[in-house]
């Protein structure tokens, strides 16, 4: 076939062999990362919502698809390369110019198999668009840089970061930012939607379990994108109504003469109460309400546990641990610190 | 060096994008290092949250702008006019403009590096830091004060200039200046991919212009476009980005699928099975490239309706996309099989390629993209497509012309080394991101919690960001050594079909001594249906011309980021210099003699 007689280069006349060995390192490798085992808290394959349910079933229709088409074409590629190897003194190969009936045939097929995938997913994609029926619990989620603020307008009630509602409730979720884009995800409960300011997004979903579901903020929104945690407890009726209750009652004003009555006063003479609001003390709204600060699980937007020490740590320099953080750092030292982080941790 | 700063040859401008854009991938590589070095472990080596926000920004602007498109152009460049029997492309200032464009906003967007003090930001690096899709509403002036998003978009508009440039000269090139008897179901399957690459670049670079433009203004001049606080909305912004962006994924990867196209029939001595359909089915791919842009956007609440209308849309080109690989399996089935370097990249190509459209299918599925969209499942989707097919697929192209562009040969040995590190390298890198993203882990993040239970892939994605650093130095290396070797590759060392193997390498500065007169699709061939063409004669048998070289070019270049750093500046009498500049340059231009 070689029309010019020039001089060929004979680089492939060695007899090539697939060198399997490079794939099986690569194979074992990745087999060992997966057997790493351990909790996965944001996994999405853990749904405990009908919204996540319907979106895992989903996905592992087109995973079935996806692992069939991928074995037959690679195996396709496979043969293809073993079998028509070049070699020695082989005849030319027939110049076929192609073949309008398999053209049409592997046309089709990926066709045929999208048939498959196109159904469900325009089922699912309106069984998910966020309609809660009637009756549903509605939250109200505005996304700040970086934290999470939710309102409850049916219970008059408000929380930060730890967003709490009752198992087996319909749940809908109107969705907005203060400030630039976001995206409310706790892949166990729900897939994501985008927080924007102006405009007002809806999820609604139903928990099927009680329990602590972890999710953070999907779109990148500035320096701490990826602090931008959050948390979901859902709770049984009870627990949840309890919960309620003590988000509508003012905190308890500290004992006379107590640690946390000296936090008080530090809180009111320093800067605190410039951003912040606690029911009956300040009602500033540029931070998160700490009204109930004591009763959450975590601080910084679900990034640091509520420890003491923790909270010693963000207050003293919170743009340390978040970068970005409107918080400066605070002028406080010593005992007035000790002070504040306790009457903080007193407001349940 | 005054006859490469002056150069009109096709053949040296593609050799300086080549030189260029490659050492823009090396920066682009380097920071993808630093990215996977700090996520190797939960808690990082120290990379800031600042720093890392401009690594990923700049790397995915680099790898997208800098380093994909121009390699890509690199190969227009040089082979083009080959392919189609030409001397030149249509307008060969203009090309050398598009270069130099490319090249100055190339080192105007990374001297925000250094940039700092200049700006009293009190660090050194202004890098752009808000994505390489700069959303809005982040990107305005009260979320992001400092220079960083200005360089960002005065460095892309200036980068536009030159895709549209380039765009317009090669659709001109490709539709005006084939050999006689080159019809446009004769050329090159490269070539045809190419051109309706340009298609897509003169389609698509105006809308970012236009979203770029505004974008300037709400910075510059307080407009209010995608401010909802001024009754504007951060939702045009995404549809204007990627109306433009989806439409660059072809952009950069249709060039790939054409060097396949060349490469496998060549290797396996037959020609490209199904080649009207592969043509078609590129065009197909560029038409439904224009109405797929909303699948980005699945997670923003677009509404039932438009979801399933873009899911829809989306899924469709799954079709001609697996038309085309079931084609390259045509045309290798059947054939003698060489196993050159360019060929293993080639059929790498595939069987990634593969894996990324895979995965492409399960996020057009709008309802599966809500919990994948924004993670590393992403990432892993974007890797195999751009690095598992537009990098492979270069690669493939740069053993398999790089003979035709300087008459030497890379080192088959080293280029299988760096073959087989490059694919245990990438699958080591970008395979365990789908489960590190499926588990829950978001892009774009510093730092992680160790209690995600992802830290084993993450360091694992590292171990092969590394070997492709190693692999990318070993082909380094191989090309640098070339440039000792004498000049002795053959005109035709893979026994190609198509007209650039038809003259010596590295072909004269006229290319061919005649035109030849092009009778069918394979020149160089015999087939069944007809035998190979006559070899051109050794020496011009009438005096050729050849465009001069000319310093407007250069000179018409320099003005736009002179206009650029003024605005950076808010300083107008730089900006009017800039203006100046280019406008002299035009008119100078405009009236060069046409002999030198």
């Amino acid at each position: 076939m070689a029309a010019k007689d020039n001089v060929r280069v004979d680089v492939s006349r060695t007899p090539v062999y697939f060198d399997a060995v490079p794939l099986v390192i690569v194979a074992a490798l990745l087999l060992l990362t997966a057997c790493g085992g351990g909790q996965f808290p944001q996994s999405i394959f853990t749904p405990h919502s009908d919204f996540s349910r319907d979106l895992n079933g989903l996905f592992k229709n087109i995973f079935a698809w996806a692992v069939g088409v991928f074995v037959v074409v690679e195996t396709l590629l496979l043969i293809a390369i073993v079998r028509f190897r070049a070699r020695a003194g082989g005849p030319a190969p027939k110049p076929i110019h192609g073949h309008t009936a398999l053209e049409i045939g592997w046309t089709a097929a990926p066709a045929i198999i999208l048939l498959f995938i196109v159904v469900p997913t325009m089922r699912t994609i309106f069984a998910t668009a966020g309609n809660a029926p009637e009756g549903a619990l509605r939250v109200e989620v505005i996304g700040h840089q970086w934290w999470w603020e939710y309102r409850y307008p049916t219970l008059g009630i408000s929380t930060f970061n730890e967003l709490h509602i009752p198992a087996k409730t319909a749940i809908q979720l109107d969705m907005t930012s203060a400030d630039v884009i976001h995206s409310f995800w706790i892949p166990s409960l729900a897939g994501k939607r985008d927080l924007i300011q102006g405009r007002t997004n809806r999820i609604a979903f139903r928990a099927d379990s009680t329990g602590e579901y972890w999710g953070q903020c999907a779109e990148f929104c500035g320096a701490s994108h990826a602090n931008m945690r959050l948390r979901v407890m859902v709770e049984s009726d009870s627990v949840f109504q309890r919960w309620v209750d003590r988000q509508r009652t003012a905190p308890v004003a500290p004992a006379k003469g107590s640690t946390e009555e000296t936090g008080q006063q530090v809180f009111r003479r320093s800067a605190c109460i410039g951003c912040h609001t606690i029911a009956g003390i300040s009602t500033a709204k540029v931070g998160p309400e700490l009204s109930h600060v004591g009763g959450r699980a975590t601080i910084a937007g679900a990034l640091l546990p509520n420890t003491a020490e923790a909270l010693h740590r963000w207050i003293r320099n919170a743009p340390a641990v978040k970068p970005g953080a409107l918080m400066p750092p605070q002028n406080l030292q010593g005992a007035d610190l000790d002070a504040v982080v306790a009457y903080l941790q007193s407001l349940k | 060096m005054k006859s490469w700063l002056t150069t009109t040859d096709h053949k040296r401008i593609g050799l300086l994008y080549f030189w260029t854009a490659f050492s823009f991938f090396m920066i682009g590589g380097l920071e993808a290092l630093l990215i996977r070095t700090q996520l190797a472990r939960p808690a990082g080596i120290g990379v800031s949250a600042e720093t890392f926000n401009q690594l990923f920004t700049m790397h995915g602007t680099t790898m997208v702008f800098l380093a994909l498109m121009p390699l890509s152009a690199a190969f227009f460049n040089f082979i083009i006019p080959l392919q189609i029997g030409a001397r030149d492309v249509a307008f060969p200032r203009l090309n050398a403009f598009s270069y130099w464009v490319f090249l100055l906003g190339g080192l105007f967007i990374n001297a925000s590096f250094i940039a700092g003090p200049l700006f009293g930001a009190g660090r050194l690096s202004v890098a752009p830091d808000a994505g390489w899709f700069g959303y809005a509403n982040l990107t305005s002036r009260q979320f992001s004060p400092g220079p960083n998003v200005d360089f960002w978009l005065l460095g892309l508009q200036i980068l536009g200039i030159a895709s549209l440039a380039a765009g317009f000269n090669f659709v001109v090139t490709i539709l005006n200046m084939r050999a006689p008897g080159m019809r446009m179901l004769r050329l090159p399957p490269f070539t045809w991919m190419a051109l309706i690459t340009q298609f897509l670049i003169i389609t698509a670079f105006p809308v970012i212009t236009v979203a770029l433009v505004l974008l300037m203004f709400d910075r510059f001049f307080g407009t209010h476009f995608f401010l909802p606080a001024g009754g504007g909305d951060p939702i045009l912004w995404q549809h204007l980005f990627w109306m433009f962006g989806h439409p660059e994924v072809y952009i950069l990867i249709l060039p790939a699928m054409g060097i396949v196209s060349e490469v496998l029939p060549t290797f396996s001595r037959k020609p490209l099975f199904g080649y009207t359909v592969v043509v078609y089915s590129g065009v197909v791919i560029a038409f439904l490239g224009w109405s797929v842009w909303a699948h980005h956007m699945f997670a923003s609440g677009l509404g039932p309706i438009a979801d399933s209308v873009f899911a829809g849309t989306t899924m469709l080109i799954a079709v001609p996309t697996g038309v085309k690989i079931f084609n390259w399996i045509g045309t290798l089935w059947g054939g003698q099989i060489r196993f050159t370097t360019a060929l293993l990249f080639a059929v790498g190509f595939i069987a990634m390629f593969i894996i990324g459209g895979l995965s492409g299918v399960s996020h057009a599925s709008a309802p599966t993209d809500l919990q994948q969209t924004d993670t590393y499942y992403v990432v892993a989707h974007i890797h195999y497509v751009l690095f598992g097919g537009t990098i492979l697929g270069l690669f493939s192209g740069m053993y398999y012309w790089w003979p035709k562009m300087t008459g030497r040969l890379l080192s088959e040995r080293l280029g299988k080394v760096h073959f087989w590190l490059t694919m245990i390298g990438m699958n080591l890198a970008f395979f365990p991101m789908h489960f590190s993203g499926l588990l829950g882990m978001p892009r774009r993040i510093y730092t992680y919690s160790p209690e995600l239970g992802v830290a084993g892939f993450n360091l694992v994605s590292t171990i092969g960001a590394f070997v492709i650093g190693i692999a990318t130095l070993v082909f380094f290396w191989s090309l640098l050594r070339t440039r000792w070797q004498p000049v002795t590759a053959p005109p035709n060392p893979w026994e190609g079909a198509t007209l650039e193997w038809a003259i010596p390498s590295p072909p004269p500065v006229y290319n061919f001594t005649v035109i030849p007169t092009v009778a069918n699709r394979l020149p160089l061939w015999a087939t069944e249906r007809h035998g190979a063409m006559a070899p051109l004669p050794d020496r011009p048998p009438a005096p050729i011309h050849v465009p001069g070289g000319s310093w407007w070019p250069m000179i018409t270049a320099a003005g736009l980021p002179t206009m650029a750093i003024g605005a950076l500046a808010h300083f107008l009498p730089v900006v009017l210099l800039g203006v100046a500049v280019t406008i002299v340059g035009i008119y100078r231009w405009a009236y060069e003699p046409f002999e030198m």
